[in-house]
């Protein structure tokens, strides 16, 4: 008899937390991006004016992303892919129409990032932050000129050589070097890709993702591939560090805020992607992170330090000096980029 | 029978984090299919195929050779320590283990990250061996760290099992042999040591084990150039998404370790002494 006392005083107490919690439960939506690619004060500052609680958590890699929101299990309200995962995500039905109406701060991005090729009609995206792919190299460490994908090649610098710990940027760096398309189909290219990077593992000391930051800040190799935004945060910690992007061309990259199909907070997930495009919002992230916004009244806001770089906000007579190219989804030849990058990976 | 009614909910539990789990793996290793809809999958043998070419099975052994030396490290360095202790008075031997294992309290990941600052071009090591006038080192990113980073996350699991049957060996033993004429070293090799095999197995099998499925120690000290086959697995699941040819290396794997098992518990005759109570 006591017994069961005690068992129904437990359940009562346990209906009357989830109640209890119920009651007093927030709207919240779940925000998935990038590591460090946010100012998280932003974050707090939303939460305050929107009385939304933000889940933040973060990814490495398209790809990482990709198999998680695949895989199911969790859900995303806002999540920030690169273009061609956009568009491979559009293709496959992964994401929600974006009702504009409820993102009227849109109208302060700059037109060159709108209606682009992965999302014509900005149905599906809201521009996040742009850039390129370069080389970062220490100045006190390298006495070559650095202009060509070629140096990544150098003997002179084993064990100097940082590459990028992510397949489509890695294999562009070589389909690049030499001489084709980023967004080659071409099955013989891609394997003459992987040779030119089984070729450099010897040379190369670490293949990193976010740990990059720290390797050359702290001056411990003489060169590594990186996107533009962590080239500006570098080199504002070390004036040693200096940004090239080679001449073969390069990777020209935008990443969007979308918000997958299953998404259970669209709105919150709207004035979340609202919030982020206010000018002065979008001033603070890009200030913190180094990355480029695609919002001009942002940029002006930015120090000058920032605004006047040729790394964040390379001017439009250079963009038009070399080649750039935007990925694109790759569609029934990803096996054999997954295939390529697993081998070189696991290659000696 | 109470006994019995009390053993279902454990059942049930073993059912459904451990037999479905394993029967999911075995079921996406022989298929192949692109979506993630359980149907829709085709009988093959295309992942295994795939994974018996040099690219593949160089990985596999490299992570058994690799896992094999951390082993044999781990023994060397372990059982000493392990029979130091077991020498000590009871009060000094607790401290002694209590200090082996508080860091073993701290997460395994930043006690692996922690040796990134230590062993780095400019981490604290090289700056002691500049500072005294010498070439700095190359330490981290490459075999040799991976293979540090094993033996220090995996030595606890060496010491503690042969520890624990070192310390319940009868004294009464130790005296007959020494009664009898035998000098310490014969005392060492004809009663101490075959008695304590017992948790040299539990002690191989506990490090063999990880050593050879890790794939963040390689990552991250190895800095992903060294890959094992367990970053094969983890990038199959993480990055491609191709369930499949992940299971099949996990079967593969699973293969490996149940023969390890099957060699180790070979020598275990003494079935109940295995890892003095600590599996």
């Amino acid at each position: 008899m006591k017994n069961r006392l005690v068992v129904l005083a437990l359940i009562l107490t346990m209906v009357a937390i989830v109640l209890g919690g119920c009651g007093e439960k927030k709207p919240s939506i779940n925000v998935y991006n990038w590591g460090d690619y946010i100012d998280e004060s932003v974050i707090e500052d939303f939460e305050k004016e929107y009385g939304i609680k933000v889940n933040y958590s973060t990814y490495a890699t398209n790809e990482d992303l990709y198999v998680k929101l695949k895989q199911g299990g969790e859900s995303f309200d806002v999540i920030f892919p690169s273009d061609y995962m956009i568009e491979r995500m559009i293709r496959e039905g992964m994401l929600a129409k974006l009702d504009l109406n409820n993102i009227p701060n849109i109208k302060y991005i700059d037109e060159d990032f709108l209606n682009l090729d992965y999302d014509p009609n900005n149905e599906y995206s809201v521009p996040y932050m742009w850039g390129t792919v370069g080389i970062i190299y220490n100045k006190t460490m390298v006495d070559d000129v650095v202009d060509s994908w070629d140096i990544l090649w150098n003997e002179k610098y084993k064990d100097q050589i940082i590459m990028l710990n992510s397949q489509r940027d890695t294999i562009a760096v070589a389909l690049l070097k030499l001489g084709y398309s980023l967004n080659s189909r071409n099955i013989d290219e891609l394997e003459a890709a992987k040779e030119e990077l089984l070729k450099q593992k010897p040379l190369v000391w670490a293949y990193q993702g976010d740990e990059v930051k720290d390797t050359m800040v702290g001056g411990e190799a003489a060169l590594a591939v990186v996107w533009s935004g962590d080239a500006v945060a570098m080199m504002r910690e070390n004036p040693d560090l200096d940004y090239a992007i080679p001449k073969e061309g390069t990777n020209l990259w935008f990443d969007s805020m979308v918000i997958p199909a299953n998404a259970k907070n669209k709105e919150g997930a709207e004035l979340f992607i609202n919030f982020l495009c206010r000018p002065d919002i979008a001033a603070r992230n890009a200030d913190y992170i180094g990355y480029s916004t695609p919002i001009p009244e942002a940029v002006d806001m930015l120090p000058d330090e920032i605004k006047n770089s040729d790394v964040a906000y390379p001017s439009d007579e250079f963009l038009n000096s070399v080649k750039l190219e935007v990925f694109k989804d790759p569609m029934d030849i990803i096996k054999e980029y997954d295939r390529i990058w697993t081998e070189v990976m696991s290659g000696q | 029978m109470k006994m019995k009614k009390a053993a279902y909910p454990y059942i049930i539990w073993l059912g459904i984090f451990i037999v479905i789990p394993l029967l999911l793996i075995l079921y996406f290793a022989f298929t192949t299919g692109d979506s993630q809809s359980l149907t829709t999958f085709k009988f093959s043998l295309d992942n295994f195929r795939r994974f018996f070419t040099p690219t593949y099975l160089k990985v596999l052994g490299r992570s058994v050779n690799i896992a094999l030396i951390s082993t044999i490290l781990c023994l060397i360095l372990g059982y000493p320590m392990a029979y130091i202790i077991s020498k000590e008075k009871l009060s000094k031997r607790n401290t002694m283990i209590l200090m082996f294992v508080i860091p073993m309290w701290m997460n395994f990941l930043l006690r692996t990250y922690a040796w990134l600052t230590l062993l780095g071009r400019n981490g604290f090591i090289n700056n002691l061996i500049t500072k005294m006038g010498l070439q700095p080192l190359d330490l981290i990113y490459n075999d040799k760290a991976v293979l540090l980073g094993m033996v220090y996350n995996f030595l606890p699991f060496m010491v503690l099992p042969i520890y624990s049957v070192l310390v319940k060996i009868d004294k009464n033993l130790i005296e007959a042999a020494e009664d009898l004429g035998a000098n310490k070293l014969r005392v060492f090799t004809k009663v101490i040591f075959p008695l304590s095999i017992p948790g040299i197995i539990t002690g191989i099998a506990m490090v063999f084990i990880p050593a050879v499925s890790t794939f963040i120690i390689s990552s991250l000290l190895g800095g992903n150039k060294y890959n094992l086959i367990g970053n094969l697995i983890e990038q199959q699941f993480r990055w491609t998404g191709d369930w499949h040819f992940g299971s099949s290396m996990s079967i593969i794997l699973m293969i490996f370790i149940l023969i390890t098992m099957a060699f180790t518990s070979k020598f275990d005759k003494d079935k109940e002494g295995g890892g003095g109570g600590l599996w």
